[in-house]
């Protein structure tokens, strides 16, 4: 199986302080990797150096997306190339009814794709294809886009993006923060029905609960802005039971 | 749009027919001296055969003009004008001072047409390419001029209105904004030249929105600009001025005069999409747009609404107003002011109320980009009589980038103890988190301007009629042009 991601000896910094100091992590085709670390450990820094960020810049190291420079790309370039980031927090955008957002952002990939845009009756369609499992009703799309949406209605919206943008590869931050068990579900649901063959994710939380409903294939600790550990599924478990402790000052004396 | 841009298609190709059978336009050449003094206004008149009570009010207003100093409280800032050295009356512009094609026209100019969707032919006439012997034709607004006529509706060139409908032009010409009003209307009084006049018969519904757009053969009213729109009872009429393309003009002052008359059961709702040129990014050059527009509800239960997109510009100063006479009446406006680079707003309305149970709406958006200034200024008044008088004020700014400033005014003047006002504002910065998240989800930093924006100004885009709104959200995108990255 081919890598779809490949980082290698990646450094980078915020406002001159180093945050990642040194990742390597290969991601293939299909598969999905969870990230766990404690606060502070460079877990929303590296999903913000893939998705191209201002203000994150690598020092060292490189990052490859399906074999190319993925530094050369800007951040929308990167959205249409199938990177697709889960926000933590995703932004309210007041007066933009998300239904409008929803058809811009598709036609926008669309268009840089050099496919033909949707119009209105078939951007429709395909957003119905995906509104009822992820129980988002018409209310959610007129209004702004997360304007007073709750925790779980802005983590829906956020899986409703991923499945209608069908990216290559998904970077989901701390989908589950914020979210009760019964949310937590039907965002872990969503999530699941877009797993494939040709999807990759990595999925970034504090907590091993996560992936009782999203079972990744590895799982990665992060602390100190290295990769500590890494693992099969049952390390979640393992740091479940033993804490982060370990594993940071592992990674510290190394 | 479309009617445009047949017509303007249609017109060249008589022209070009005219010219293959040596046809010469007869341009007129005159041109009064340059400067200002009672000759000059007599002048006028007389190019007008204007009536002797026109020319009479003209030169009242001239004598208080000169009595008058420019203002000085609003927040702009400008060279100082100098009214001697200008020209008050110009006849059209001949062919050899527009450019001959396309080809010669500023290709920025071209750019932002090409980005509005503007068709080849509207965008000649827009740029003032000579194709301008066709706009005298009369056959341009012959169609609409035989459906309004049939419904009995008034409109054509102020200067036409007062030949042919004198008596109504007297009765209310400077009976909503007085020649003494203020330093620009007076000039504009004293010097007018040109405007529309519209007049909607009891109980009509106006068939058809009214625009400057289809009075193309009056494009180049110039720079004092006067229109009077009077709405007799129970009679409606939607109107829209200006153009979502940016006009090529050379008059760098611009003092317009708008008056709108309301009697019982009247509706007027009035549309303005400002683009003119705002200047180069370092606030060389650009119009400064000092405009008095008010509305008069005489009548019971009338309703005025004032919708404006003001994107073009150096300067502009302008507060269409509302006087709330009759009882129940009904004040709206709505606005959107983009400064970007150097330019400078100063906007917004007086709200007058008077009448018993009158109420009034105020949703004023200012967004400022680069190094420019946007302020809203505006008054709510009840008069002792106002009773039940209600006034809702909006005032939201959104502030691009960290060197623009935003400010507003506003004045509220109580004398009723029944009437309510309420006032409410905000500030908000366009966040780099709102931009980050809109282009990881595909938008270019444009797009994704032009709709957090757009978003903003939602509330005020809606109110404009569809097709305006429709090219007033691209305007609103292109404006903010380089603003972001």
């Amino acid at each position: 199986m081919s890598n779809i991601l490949e980082i290698k000896g990646l450094h980078a910094e915020v406002d001159g302080t180093e945050i990642l100091k040194g990742i390597d992590l290969s991601i293939g085709t299909g598969e999905v990797h969870a990230i766990m670390g404690p606060n502070g450990s460079g877990k929303s820094t590296l999903s913000y150096v893939i998705s191209g960020r201002d203000g994150y810049d690598i020092t060292a190291g490189s990052i490859s997306y399906q074999g190319r420079d993925l530094t050369e790309l800007t951040i929308e370039e990167r959205a249409a190339q199938g990177i697709f980031l889960g926000f933590q927090y995703p932004v309210e955008l007041p007066g933009v009814s998300s239904t409008t957002f929803l058809k811009t952002a598709v036609n926008a990939v669309r268009r840089q794709r050099g496919e033909d845009e949707l119009d209105a009756v078939q951007f429709m369609k395909r957003l119905r294809q995906h509104t009822a499992s992820l129980n988002i009703n018409d209310d959610m799309l007129r209004r702004g886009v997360n304007v007073g949406f709750s925790g779980g209605e802005k983590k829906r919206n956020e899986i409703l993006q991923m499945a209608l943008l069908e990216p290559y590869f998904a970077v989901l931050d701390e989908t589950d923060s914020g979210l009760d068990i019964d949310a937590l579900k039907v965002v872990a649901d969503g999530v699941n029905a877009l797993r494939g063959p040709t999807r990759s994710m990595l999925v970034i939380t504090h907590y091993q609960r996560l992936l009782d409903y999203i079972v990744p294939d590895y799982v990665h600790v992060l602390a100190h802005g290295r990769i500590a550990r890494s693992g099969g599924k049952e390390l979640a478990l393992e740091l479940e039971e033993k804490g982060y402790g370990a594993f940071v000052d592992g990674a510290e004396a190394a | 749009m479309s009617y445009t841009a047949d017509t303007a298609e249609q017109v060249s190709s008589i022209a070009g027919d005219k010219y293959k059978y040596g046809f010469v336009t007869d341009i007129e050449t005159e041109l009064a001296p340059m400067g200002l003094n009672e000759d000059i206004i007599r002048f006028i008149s007389a190019k007008k055969n204007e009536p002797d009570w026109l020319l009479q009010w003209r030169l009242r207003a001239y004598a208080r003009w000169l009595t008058m100093e420019e203002p000085s409280w609003a927040k702009v800032e400008y060279p100082d004008i100098d009214f001697q050295d200008a020209y008050y009356y110009a006849a059209p512009k001949s062919q050899e001072d527009g450019p001959k094609s396309l080809d010669e026209v500023d290709p920025e100019l071209l750019r932002t047409y090409e980005k509005l969707g503007i068709p080849l032919h509207e965008q000649q006439m827009l740029a003032g390419v000579a194709v301008d012997a066709v706009f005298d034709s009369v056959s341009v607004a012959t169609t609409f001029r035989k459906e309004l006529a049939k419904a009995g509706v008034i409109f054509c060139p102020i200067s036409e209105a007062v030949q042919s409908h004198p008596e109504l032009v007297q009765k209310y010409l400077g009976s909503v904004v007085p020649y003494s009003d203020n330093f620009y209307a007076t000039l504009n009084s004293a010097v007018f030249t040109d405007g529309s006049f519209v007049y909607i018969p009891k109980g009509v519904r106006c068939p058809m929105e009214l625009s400057t757009y289809f009075r193309i053969n009056q494009a180049n009213t110039g720079q004092f600009e006067r229109t009077l729109i009077i709405a007799d009872e129970g009679s409606y009429v939607s109107y829209l001025e200006g153009c979502t393309a940016p006009m090529r003009d050379e008059n760098q002052l611009h003092a317009a005069v708008v008056e709108l008359v309301l009697l019982d059961d009247a509706e007027i709702k009035y549309s303005t999409v400002q683009n003119w040129y705002p200047g180069d990014a370092d606030g060389k050059g650009g119009i400064y747009n000092f405009v008095t527009k008010r509305a008069a509800c005489r009548g019971r239960d009338s309703k005025v609404s004032w919708t404006q997109v003001e994107t073009g510009s150096a300067v502009t100063w302008k507060y269409p107003s509302c006087i709330l006479q009759g009882d129940n009446s009904v004040g709206e406006f709505y606005s959107v002011a983009i400064t970007n680079n150097l330019q400078q707003a100063d906007t917004g309305t007086k709200m007058i109320h008077i009448g018993k149970n009158t109420s009034s709406t105020i949703i004023a958006k200012g967004i400022s980009a680069g190094r420019s200034q946007s302020t809203y200024r505006g008054l709510v008044r009840m008069q002792p009589g106002a009773k039940g008088g209600r006034n809702y004020t909006q005032c939201d700014s959104l502030l691009i980038g960290d060197k623009c400033g935003a400010h507003t005014v506003p004045y509220i003047e109580n004398r009723n103890r029944t009437a309510q006002i309420e006032h409410e504002a905000t500030t908000a910065k366009i966040s780099e988190d709102q931009l980050f998240y809109c282009r990881q989800r595909g938008l270019s930093d444009e797009e994704a301007l032009s709709m957090i924006v757009n978003g903003f100004c939602k509330q005020v885009l809606q109110e404009l009629p569809m097709e305006f709104a429709v090219e007033a959200q691209k305007l609103v995108g292109i404006s903010l042009e380089g603003s972001v990255g």
